[in-house]
């Protein structure tokens, strides 16, 4: 397989890079738009991630409107931070009426505009209009796209087909636009970005894997599901191939990559694909992602280290179980091993005589791919499709008690609309959380970006829920106290030891605070230092992971483990 | 005759976006759609969130939020004049106002049944 070299290839001018979490989506698409801009080319960089890291990577303050990256002429990035778009959404549609309406019929459109649909429709109108808007197209050769992780980037790449097909079938005049107003020119805009999505000479999509099982499972997933939503033109970037072993760790990892590659999923093996060597440093800063994509490497300098005596899994879950905690999240950035420290918690509890539930709130669900057969132990996952269509079934049966048919139409219409599914995705979480036959719920949640949103839509739905004069499940009302209960409820935050994940943790713990939930474990998963390995990149890696360590064991107040990377994983924990 | 509904700030008029379903906003849209139907009736909603103007616009809908804030909300309009404020009016006082029957579900789901084969 090639190297990857982007400014060598054809490519089209919009590029999305899409992935598992934790497969480098950030620093593949940052060291394309670097290198791209050094080989004399304009490029526009914008991450769509909720929890994005661009700014960790360039070391400098993003915000959506786009700015110009001061050492390399030709690079310019935006951050799109739904929260922010909503913000600013909402300011456009109330300013006109600040002086014609009373103040308090502002605070009810305010109150109204910070509710379900509005982030989701502001951050997807930003996305939609930088892709349809002409005059991006004529300044920028390049404009790329880096996405939240898989599960939410797949709604996210389908959404302007859905409000298309929406408006296009729509036949009561769309009562259930939610903040789509302006119909007429959105439309236009939906049509094209769908079109510009689907056209090969336009828009491709770069799947960006590990050489890993589960990465390669996703990135075939999306790559299906993408290409019947119409963007076909795809290629697939493996990121991180280890080159040269000479060690037993660094030949355990050499196999596992090679024969996962071999068995990789079928429709990935028609892609053109291309390889990124397994670097020895982190991808930080403008130099090295320069050099990433680069023929020529640094030579390796090692240093003289002492390998520390960390505490392992085991402490936290004593703590756990002494604890008698209910409610068990794990937490953190895509890629790091949520799932898996989620399935070691609630096998080793089960194990230990509870009845333990293990749920996933991952629209991508990776649980699947999990042995899970052990005594005591359930499993579960929000599947998104069928909790809409059990969301839209519960309330069409309602709207029966007091409805004529036709009228259940409109309706069944308004069901349609794009946003019901965040409103169906929330219930199903509240009921999750609520469900009372275990001892211990331990719940994997998505990235981080998804979790975030869905938190915020539990602190949001609880003020609509104070003003609703519906019936409310008690799951609802009862949601955010349980997940303030410190008594109740831990949230494990889960890291590697490196750069981005620990900041993505770092700012995710600041969330949590302002929530009102607390949290005190910390894990840090994969450590190559545990191995012992006299490979030179592995041990450069190695190395490069002592002061995120030492970083999380301060911050956690030594509330924390550390979770040797495990060479035999996918034959001991996988399907 | 010219019915009208000033609202609160909704997401969509059957309010299903919301985290639960309100029944009143479920027969209100019924019965609205059904008078939208007849002849010589006009009958429109207006919600703040989507219709802000048509608020701006009414200086008896103005007057009223100044006075009693948005729990004046819904007001209900009959050829311009305030009928009722702060809570939907029923299926019977719309029939009232409106001289329309306002057929409740129970006969219509009968007759449907009845009329099907």
């Amino acid at each position: 397989m090639k190297n990857y070299f982007p400014q060598r290839l054809a490519l089209t001018p919009y590029l999305f890079f899409t992935g598992k979490g934790g497969v480098g989506k950030t620093t593949i698409a940052s060291a394309t738009a670097v290198n791209l801009a050094t080989a004399g080319k304009q490029v526009m960089l914008v991450s769509t991630d909720p929890a994005s890291n661009l700014q960790d990577v360039f070391h400098t303050e993003l915000t959506n409107k786009p700015r110009q990256i001061s050492q390399i002429a030709g690079l310019w990035a935006a951050n799109f931070d739904p929260v922010t778009a909503a913000a600013e959404y909402k300011e456009s549609v109330v300013a006109p009426y600040r002086k014609l309406l009373p103040e308090a019929a502002i605070a009810n459109m305010e109150e109204q505009l910070s509710g379900s649909c509005t982030v989701e429709v502001a951050a997807f109108n930003e996305f939609a209009h930088f892709l349809t808007d002409p005059d991006i197209k004529q300044q920028f050769d390049y404009i790329i796209f880096d996405t939240a992780p898989t599960g939410h980037a797949l709604r996210m790449l389908q959404l302007p087909a859905a409000w298309n097909q929406y408006l296009d079938e729509n036949t009561h005049g769309a009562s259930c636009l939610g903040q789509l107003a302006g119909l007429g020119d959105k439309k236009a805009m939906y049509q094209q970005a769908v079109a510009t999505l689907n056209q090969r000479q336009l828009t491709t999509l770069m799947l960006v894997s590990r050489p890993q099982k589960a990465a390669l499972v996703e990135t075939a997933r999306a790559a299906v599901e993408l290409a019947n939503t119409g963007i076909k033109q795809q290629i697939l970037l493996l990121n991180g191939v280890l080159q040269t072993p000479n060690d037993r760790p660094s030949q355990a990892i050499f196999t596992q990559q090679q024969s996962d590659l071999a068995q990789m999923p079928a429709n990935l093996t028609t892609l053109p694909a291309y390889s990124i060597p397994l670097r020895p440093y982190n991808i930080v800063g403008i130099t090295r992602l320069k050099q990433v994509l680069q023929e020529k490497q640094p030579t390796i300098k090692l240093q003289n280290t002492t390998i520390n005596d960390y505490p392992d899994l085991t402490s936290v879950i004593a703590d756990l179980k002494q604890s008698g905690k209910r409610l068990i999240f794990t937490m953190g950035k895509g890629g790091v091993g949520k799932t898996t420290v989620a399935v070691k918690i609630a096998k080793a509890l089960a194990q230990q005589g509870k009845v333990v539930h293990l749920a996933t709130t991952d629209p991508a669900d990776h649980l699947n791919l999990f042995q899970l057969d052990v005594p005591g132990l359930s499993v579960s996952h929000i599947d998104e499709k069928q909790v809409l269509r059990d969301y839209q079934n519960q309330v069409l049966t309602q709207a029966k008690q007091t409805m004529e048919a036709a009228d259940l139409d409109y309706i069944a219409e308004d069901l349609r609309s794009p946003c019901t599914q965040e409103i169906a995705v929330f219930r199903a979480f509240a009921e999750m959380v609520a469900q009372k036959d275990c001892d211990v719920m331990v719940i994997d949640t998505a990235p981080t970006g998804h979790t975030l949103l869905l938190l915020d839509s539990t602190q949001r739905y609880v003020k609509e829920v104070a003003r609703t004069t519906g019936d409310v499940p008690p799951a609802i009302t009862e949601l955010l106290p349980r997940l303030r209960d410190q008594t109740q409820t831990e949230i494990v935050m889960v890291t590697l030891p490196e750069t981005t994940p620990v900041y993505e943790s770092l700012r995710l713990k600041v969330d949590l605070k302002r929530a009102g939930i607390a949290h005190t474990w910390w894990v840090v998963n994969q450590s190559m230092l545990a191995t012992a390995t006299t490979n030179d990149c592995l041990q450069a890696r190695a190395q490069n992971e002592i002061p995120w360590i030492e970083k999380v064991r301060s911050l956690s107040q030594q509330h924390f483990a550390v979770i040797p990377w495990q060479s035999d994983f996918e034959q001991t924990q996988l399907r | 005759m010219e019915i009208t509904l000033y609202e609160r700030a909704l997401c969509c008029s059957t309010g299903v976006c919301g985290p639960t379903v309100d029944p009143e906003l479920l027969m209100i849209t019924t019965a609205f759609e059904t008078l939208q139907k007849t002849a010589g009736v006009t009958a429109k909603r207006f919600n703040l969130s989507q219709d802000p103007k048509a608020f701006s616009q009414n200086e008896a809908v103005l007057a009223a939020i100044k006075a009693d804030g948005a729990e004046a909300l819904p007001l209900t309009l009959v050829d311009h004049k305030i009928v009722k404020k702060g809570a939907y009016p029923s299926l019977a006082e719309l029939s009232q106002l409106t001289h329309v029957s306002l057929a409740q579900t129970e006969t219509a789901g009968t007759k449907d049944n009845g009329g099907c084969c």
